[in-house]
């Protein structure tokens, strides 16, 4: 089914036709470009340290993404598919002596089963209801985990787990990349018919079941996605910090993860990601101000908030481009006329 | 140990009936989910310290001074950081969280995070059917009680309380009828502040301070907003003491009882929505069917 060099080809026109045109999308290339080189420059443990606990949020952030910006259902307790897949990944690591790369997908399924457990419930309720009872599922976990130390570790959890690799770089390849890949699967997911489906439900779903799809399925299939790619980030935790304690189920760690979501922007995956990217290490540069670290990172939210509502990625995307008001492709905002109908993109 | 049940039951449950109560308020009229509304609690339990150990003044005095400081806070907040993004959905939510952030952390900046308390108004027993009870908690009831009547007052006999009932049956309604929907807000803001200002005070003399005590009553306070339905303050009333009851029983009769305490109650209300997607009182708005 043709040559290497037709894909080679293939692959070069996509770039130049639909990357180099949009400085959002360059952007994202030349950043994906740098985390990648990044070895090359620094091998300053810190560093890596940050950006591998950054790319695990990320993957964290855009799970969130995937189930409550485009399928609207706002999910307060997200903490739950992360503590369920670190606490599933440490079990099988430590009892069934499972490898990192064997680990870590089954704890993920672990994670899709709380996603299945509390997905089924949930389907009777909506809006505020939805969001306010999620919140309570990782607690009561939290709850269980306290209340049978025998298998969980109480307070101390579960440590003693394999590394993840070798070296610290190693580290920072495997979860760099996952970060990209996963990042780009989600993206591709919501791209697809069924991200149309998602999107579509957060904006009708009684439009959406009158043409005779099944809502229960596609809110359902949200549900074990996002808590998938979640459980994985939580593996990913658990096997770089080699334990899996109760702090991945608090209520802070679900609230952080709307912060960096809606911080970064809703319903675009990339924005989340760019949430974290910034937010995350921004946290770690404020140690410099170690008693007011988390009064000054409260502080810079609320404030970017107030000036950008939809998020911080959205703003500075419709700042650079521009949507063409004819056929609705985007265009850098530099161009005059609209790159594939030629319409004339100056404000009436 | 049932007296024991019955009291902390009681008490407990009368505290999470003027959160839920106050935040069931401002998400009815301006559809708000104020994460921040325990850390108000928290603020008012505060100020009352600070009134007491630092300015010295007695006990009934700061806690007449602290209601109305934490009022104002918040509403300087409110104008401030939530009013202009109030039509983003999203945003107001992390604004609020927050904000309760900024709250908890100025707290530990100012105060470390030491447990700190303030001494019962007054000190004794009484005895009520043959078991001891603390004067204090009997006061607590009777502020309570006392609260809960003057919000049932304002609510129902009162034009201010109209206006926020109708605001809160629907939004665009009360607008085009030239109800100033924005000034509404404002002051169901004070009123629901007010009630937990309350509650911090009331909370005040039997529990320590510590800069993450919001943390627990804001779980419990929206599980019984929840529970009860959104928005309907008779709900959030009985919400209150069931899963008030709920807690007292769960310390007191299953051991590591302390631990499942959150968990048991939070089972229970997802029980209670799973028969009931609404919540016990709920009303179905109009735009979330």
């Amino acid at each position: 089914m043709g040559s290497p060099v037709f894909y080679l080809r293939r692959l070069r026109t996509l770039i130049q036709t639909e990357v180099l045109v949009l400085p959002s999308r360059i952007t994202v290339l030349v950043f994906s470009l740098g985390l990648l080189l990044l070895p090359l420059f620094t091998r300053d443990p810190y560093v890596l340290r940050i950006l591998i606990l950054t790319s695990i949020f990320a993957i964290l952030a855009a799970s969130w993404d995937l189930l409550s910006g485009f399928t609207g259902q706002i999910n307060f307790g997200h903490a739950l598919f992360f503590g369920v897949g670190s606490y599933s990944t440490a079990l099988l690591n430590i009892h069934a002596h499972l490898p990192p790369w064997a680990g870590i997908p089954l704890g993920a399924l672990g994670a899709v089963l709380a996603g299945l457990v509390i997905g089924i419930p949930c389907l009777r309720l909506r809006g505020t209801y939805l969001a306010l009872t999620t919140l309570a599922f990782p607690i009561i976990l939290l709850g269980v985990v306290f209340a049978i130390p025998g298998i969980t570790g109480g307070e101390l959890g579960i440590s003693g787990l394999s590394r993840l690799s070798g070296s610290r770089v190693g580290d920072y390849y495997i979860t760099v990349i996952l970060m990209l890949g996963l990042g780009g699967v989600m993206w591709k997911i919501t791209d697809s018919k069924t991200g149309i489906i998602f999107h579509a439900i957060r904006e009708d779903e009684l439009a959406v079941r009158a043409s005779g799809l099944n809502t229960v399925r596609y809110k359902l299939l949200a549900f074990c996605l996002s808590s998938f790619f979640a459980g994985i980030a939580g593996g990913l935790y658990a096997h770089l910090m080699r334990t899996a304690g109760p702090s991945t189920l608090e209520v802070g760690t679900s609230f952080q993860v709307i912060i960096w979501a809606v911080f970064g922007g809703m319903v675009s995956i990339y924005g989340p990601i760019a949430g974290v990217f910034i937010l995350f290490p921004l946290l770690e540069f404020l140690r410099i101000l170690p008693k007011i670290r988390m009064l000054v990172f409260a502080f810079i939210v609320l404030l970017t908030l107030l000036y950008m509502p939809e998020g911080l990625i959205p703003w500075i995307r419709d700042k650079i481009e521009k949507e063409c008001p004819r056929c609705k492709v985007r265009n850098a905002a530099t161009r005059k006329t609209c790159r594939v109908c030629a319409a004339s993109l100056e404000k009436a | 140990m049932l007296q024991d049940i019955i009291i902390n039951g009681l008490v407990n449950g009368s505290i999470y009936a003027l959160l839920a109560i106050g935040f069931s308020l401002i998400f009815g009229v301006a559809r708000i989910v104020n994460i921040a509304h325990t850390a108000f609690y928290m603020l008012a339990a505060y100020f009352i310290y600070i009134g007491f150990h630092y300015l010295g003044a007695p006990p009934v005095l700061a806690i007449v001074l602290a209601v109305p400081a934490t009022v104002l806070t918040a509403l300087v907040c409110f104008r401030l950081f939530i009013d202009p993004i109030q039509e983003h959905e999203a945003a107001v939510l992390i604004a609020t969280i927050a904000l309760a952030m900024v709250i908890q952390e100025a707290l530990l900046v100012v105060f470390g995070g030491h447990y700190l308390g303030v001494p019962p108004l007054i000190s004794g027993y009484v005895e009520l059917l043959g078991v001891r009870v603390t004067k204090q908690h009997v006061l607590a009831l009777g502020f309570v009680l006392v609260a809960l009547a003057l919000v049932w007052v304002l609510l129902m006999r009162t034009r201010i309380g109209l206006a926020i009932r109708v605001t809160a049956q629907d939004r665009e309604i009360a607008n085009l009828m030239g109800m100033d929907v924005r000034r509404v807000a404002m002051v169901t803001m004070a009123v629901s502040v007010m009630l937990a200002a309350v509650a911090g005070a009331i909370v005040v003399p039997l529990t320590v301070l510590d800069p993450h005590m919001w943390m627990h009553p804001l779980i419990m306070m929206l599980a019984i907003v929840v529970l009860g339905g959104v928005g309907s303050v008779k709900g959030s009333l009985l919400g209150s003491f069931i899963l008030g009851f709920a807690e007292a029983l769960v310390v007191f009769l299953i051991p590591m009882g302390a631990f499942l305490k959150g968990s048991v109650a939070l089972s229970i209300m997802i029980l209670v929505l799973l028969i009931r997607p609404e919540g016990l009182f709920g009303v179905a708005f109009e735009e979330e069917r």
